[in-house]
């Protein structure tokens, strides 16, 4: 970076290192091996950066792929390098754990877009040699799942024993079992859909509108000027934080209990706790993400439609598979509820594909899939022990 | 996972295994198969680790769906009624409905899917035509609970139970071809070379093998 960020903050000076310079393992693909997109263009050159867990197997055919959801990153089972916190994913992947590492080799990629490593908004464009900002090109999730597959030849990966993920990642299940079906064993999409909804696009378009009326979004620009729209995207992360629980789960942990204080202040003060709780959460996001990722892979996920993609008709995206599949919803899940997994299903069962599918009574909302749930783990452990044993890789992970 | 979960409370243990191993019997190995209400995957069991077939299930309770993908087989939550629908014909070698027509809305509509998504259908039901059925109704003058019949008539989900004589009258109607049929006494005995009339008086369950 050759320009001085106009960080508030230690940790966002941090997080610009690693666009650079990731915690991580990192492809670079020359120029002349560019990424081609859904919008026409060409990324090129583009990186990849990405965690590994566990060992690959001589035959190369215990690899687990896991795509993270929208504000997530590589660093799933491994300390963050800018928050110091533990992977967002830990819960389920580890020794003994579902996502075995003793038995499976993990792989975790930054998708294209974002701010970890990959080659995202914040990345330098080599055309004009300053970052890209607004000129980067609009990506969509196919393009993510793309690179992705790049990254796997250069590993000399044929086929993945699982390709599995929560949200935004889950969509990126449903696409590579659509877009790369010999390479995907089987796939476990998780609270996801085969589209965004309306619903959704409006959330996200809300979330955008804050960033962009931040005066310190720049037009995009705020690295150059040396600034950063933190509240902007405070306030994103703020209103998308809520779509993610439920009204169950903010009742039991907040209800309408006062932040530090007996009574009403008669101001705009966080006098509850819930609101207090929502700034910290929007206030801690900045430190660790990219604003202008934030608007490129919201739309990512707005321009996701699987049927589309497939002549308006979503089993046909799946004709022919022969990939398990096993999708999870949960029960409190309001932002991608279970009807839309079902809808997945039907798709599925349409052309007769090996499906699996379960809902799970929770009361946690649309991030259940990144908490403790013990019937998420048990069926993840069940589904990827059948997956293996079909696949011929020996030894079972029994429950811990 | 030894003991079954029976959410239907239709079977003894012992007659269960019988009842399935029966039907696993008559599924050729390496086919492909679906069982329509699978309870706790016990069939899609037997089916992998002795025949080799990598079935696929549909069960109405939730609880009955994740033990069964908790032991890695492939099920999801459906409704033999409603969710056969969305399969395409001939999907299957064998559709299976083990111990659950009885319980459908619509079984002539459910027996129609079965035989239009499988090549071949299994169909296993309790016997209403047996004698002790008859006995209790006859002499007790009111609705039969058998060991094999527990529940009470307002609290059992057979709402549409038939005998062997009547499930023959319905392949006859729909032009379904019986291709081997079974009756079990109460020990789970296979009846042989008995006249119809006698199995559907002996016969506890009824297992049919049918094609279209």
């Amino acid at each position: 970076m050759n320009e001085t960020p106009g960080a508030d903050s230690f940790a966002e000076l941090k997080r610009r290192e690693q666009i650079v310079n990731p915690h991580s393992e990192v492809v670079h693909f020359p120029a002349s091996e560019g990424l081609p997109l859904d919008s026409g263009g060409l990324l090129a050159p583009f990186s990849v950066a990405y965690q590994t867990y566990g060992t690959l197997n001589a035959d190369k055919s215990n690899l687990i792929l896991v795509c993270h959801a929208l504000t997530g990153d590589q660093h799933a089972a491994s300390l963050h390098p800018v928050t110091g916190k533990p992977g967002w994913w830990e819960t389920m992947i580890g020794p003994g754990k579902p996502i075995d590492t003793d038995r499976y080799f993990v792989l975790c990629p930054n998708v294209i877009g974002g701010c970890m490593g990959s080659t995202g908004p914040s990345s330098l464009n080599p055309e004009t040699g300053r970052t890209y900002g607004p000129e980067f090109p609009v990506i969509t999730l196919r393009d993510m799942v793309r690179a992705q597959a790049r990254l796997l030849d250069h590993l000399g990966i044929d086929q993945v024993l699982s390709v599995i993920g929560g949200s935004m990642g889950g969509m990126q299940v449903l696409e590579w079992a659509a877009t790369y079906k010999e390479r995907v064993f089987s796939a476990i999409p998780i609270a996801c859909a085969a589209r965004h909804s309306s619903q959704n696009i409006a959330f996200h378009e809300v979330g955008r509108q804050a960033v962009m009326a931040d005066p310190d979004w720049c037009d995009g620009r705020y690295l150059e000027e040396g600034k950063s729209p933190r509240k902007g995207l405070a306030v994103a992360r703020m209103a998308a934080h809520i779509t993610y629980l439920s009204d169950q789960a903010l009742h039991t942990k907040f209800g309408r209990n006062l932040q530090d204080r007996d009574q009403v202040t008669f101001g705009f003060d966080a006098d509850f706790q819930v609101e207090s709780y929502l700034r910290h959460q929007g206030m801690s996001f900045v430190d660790r993400f990219d604003a202008n990722s934030y608007l490129y892979i919201t739309r990512a996920m707005d321009y996701f439609d699987i049927a589309a993609d497939h002549g308006g008709v979503l089993a046909n995206a799946y004709a022919g598979t022969k990939t398990r599949f096993c999708l999870i919803s949960f029960t409190s899940d309001w932002l991608f509820p279970t009807e839309e997994s079902r809808e997945v299903v039907h798709a599925l069962n349409a052309v007769a594909a090996n499906v699996s599918f379960v809902e799970i009574a929770s009361n946690k909302g649309h991030d259940a899939f990144l908490l403790h749930e013990p019937e998420l783990f048990d069926t993840v452990r069940g589904f990827l022990n059948a997956a293996a044993r079909w696949r011929g890789i020996d030894g079972t992970s029994a429950s811990t | 996972m030894d003991a079954p979960v029976n959410p239907m409370g239709l079977r003894s243990a012992d007659a269960s295994r019988v009842d399935l191993l029966l039907i696993a019997e008559m599924v050729s190995p390496g086919s492909r198969v679906l069982d329509i209400g699978c309870g706790d995957g016990a069939l899609l069991r037997i089916l992998a680790e002795k025949h080799g077939v990598d079935g696929r299930g549909i069960e109405l309770s939730q609880a009955g769906v994740n033990q069964c993908v908790a032991q890695g087989l492939s099920v999801i939550q459906g409704d033999a009624d409603t969710d056969l629908e969305y399969y395409p014909d001939g999907a299957f070698d064998y559709a299976i409905l083990s111990q659950t027509i009885q319980a459908t809305r619509n079984p002539r509509l459910v027996l129609q899917q079965l035989l239009r998504i499988g090549k071949r259908a299994v169909v296993s039901f309790p016997n209403f035509g047996h004698w002790r059925v008859r006995t209790q109704l006859m002499f007790g003058g009111r609705m039969p609970r058998t060991d094999n019949l527990p529940e009470t008539w307002y609290s059992t989900p057979n709402i549409h139970f038939c005998t062997i004589k009547d499930f023959l009258a319905l392949c006859d109607e729909m032009g379904a071809n019986v291709e081997r049929a079974a009756a079990l006494n109460a020990l789970g005995t296979k009846l042989r070379s008995m006249p119809l009339s006698s199995q559907n008086f002996f016969g506890e369950q009824a297992i049919f093998l049918l094609s279209r």
